[in-house]
């Protein structure tokens, strides 16, 4: 057990909280003191698995569309239709869905999802870029610096905004290669944290929300939007890469 | 017609504002009241109270906001329905731990699988078992969570402190328990 005056500001120090002095009077202390220096790994130990676990519990399918369907809101999801003409559509849309997802889930049968695959692209690329000197090719907290250097270097332009007010700014970008094509790589800081935006277009212009996953401990939302694809990675929690992906798609 | 008019407006802003939230909303819910349907019910009152308040958002924190409604929308519940999870200490006989110091602890807690984990953090008092959602999960900042919760800063450092004791006691006695049936 950690000494004990020194308990509380282990954990205030663990959540980045403590002011700098006292941290390094902390970490002084820790140099001596073999045992909060063994409660602090401990507690990170503890807290990568909760972050990194399935912990965090999202919405059940259904959910948002009872929400929506209970409030005077604009866009309702449409009723589910009753009548004999609609259950011979009903049956059409179900064989159109069940071919879909078979043609879907077909990659899966043979390796791994493309979704996977791609998941697994962007962490090691992601991973690669946290090298020393890999993280940008210009470096700039000034999106009208940042998003010009792209031009000439790739065949569209990626939307570039920094949300330091919302406490991620941004830090720089650079070129990347992901999914067999170029891509844009922006990269943002959240606290001590990192979190690259992979953005390449998309053939097809459709708007996705965005969905999260999770490969080798980082966490990862994809999302579609205006012509272009975009994927945050990073090693941030669940929900405030949720809240990042939410403030990009704005 | 102009209330009309500003009636659609706040319906289409309360949709891109309030309802991104709704996994942050159902997640906290869950973790308060242990219960996939109650969490539902819960978070879908919270959004019709929300909806109802929405006028009375300033802008700001959303997703404190909404939350704030969802906790004390699942209180209510809890008071009402299970009093009795409110009311729950943490048994320190049951937990206490007889292993062989802070090394084998850490041990203990290195590896430990996400079922483990979900269990050890039910198992957790009410009042420490939310904060920890709300720093680990929400990744909020004491300030953020003080004002959510309603309780001084200082406080939210030392319920962080003795909620994490408490989840490694439990884990700890868990890991022995499986060690000891395994043998």
């Amino acid at each position: 057990m950690a000494t004990d005056p020194y308990t509380p500001l282990l954990h205030a120090y663990l959540d980045s909280e403590l002011d700098l002095v006292r941290s390094l009077e902390l970490e002084e202390h820790m140099k001596s003191c073999p045992d909060c220096a063994q409660e602090i790994w401990t507690q990170q130990t503890l807290r990568q698995g909760l972050r990194s676990g399935n912990l965090y519990h999202r919405a059940p399918a259904g959910l948002e569309a009872r929400i929506r369907a209970s409030l005077p809101l604009e866009n309702k999801v449409i009723e589910m239709p009753r009548r004999n003409f609609w259950n011979w559509v009903a049956v059409a849309a179900a064989i159109v869905v069940a071919l879909v997802l078979t043609w879907r889930m077909l990659p899966s049968f043979l390796g791994r999802s493309q979704t996977d695959l791609l998941a697994q692209e962007v962490v090691s690329s992601h991973i690669r870029s946290l090298q020393p000197g890999h993280l940008m090719d210009v470096e700039s907290t000034d999106q009208h610096t940042v998003k010009p250097w792209f031009n000439g270097k790739l065949d569209f332009s990626p939307p570039v905004k920094d949300f330091a007010e919302d406490g991620f700014p941004l830090k720089g970008g650079r070129l990347d290669y992901i999914d067999h094509r170029p891509a844009a790589a922006l990269v943002y800081q959240r606290q001590k944290h990192f979190i690259n935006v992979y953005v390449w277009p998309e053939s097809e212009a459709r708007d996705r929300p965005a969905r999260l996953e999770s490969a080798q401990g980082y966490n990862i939302a994809f999302w579609e939007r205006g012509g272009m694809y975009f994927c945050a990675v990073s090693d941030l929690n669940t929900g405030e890469l949720q809240q990042f992906a939410q403030l990009l798609q704005q | 017609m102009p209330e009309d008019t500003q009636e659609v407006g706040n319906a289409g802003r309360f949709e891109q504002v309030i309802l991104p939230h709704l996994d942050a909303a159902y997640n906290l819910a869950r973790w308060l009241v242990r219960n996939q349907q109650d969490a539902q019910d819960i978070v879908q009152e919270s959004y019709l109270r929300a909806f109802k308040f929405f006028s009375g958002f300033q802008g700001g924190d959303s997703r404190a906001w909404l939350l704030k409604i969802v906790r004390n929308t699942s209180y209510t519940f809890l008071e009402k329905n299970r009093p009795a999870s409110l009311a729950e200490e943490f048994d320190e006989k049951v937990h206490a731990t007889e292993a062989g110091g802070p090394d084998a602890e850490s041990e203990m807690v290195r590896g430990v699988e996400s079922r483990m984990l979900r269990e050890a953090l039910d198992a957790l008092p009410v009042n420490f078992r939310e904060i920890l959602i709300l720093r680990e999960l929400e990744g909020m900042s004491y300030k953020e969570i003080a004002e959510l919760v309603n309780v001084p800063m200082g406080t939210v450092m030392s319920s962080l402190a003795r909620g994490r004791e408490r989840l490694r006691e439990i884990l700890v006695h868990a890991r022995e328990k499986e060690g000891s049936r395994g043998h």
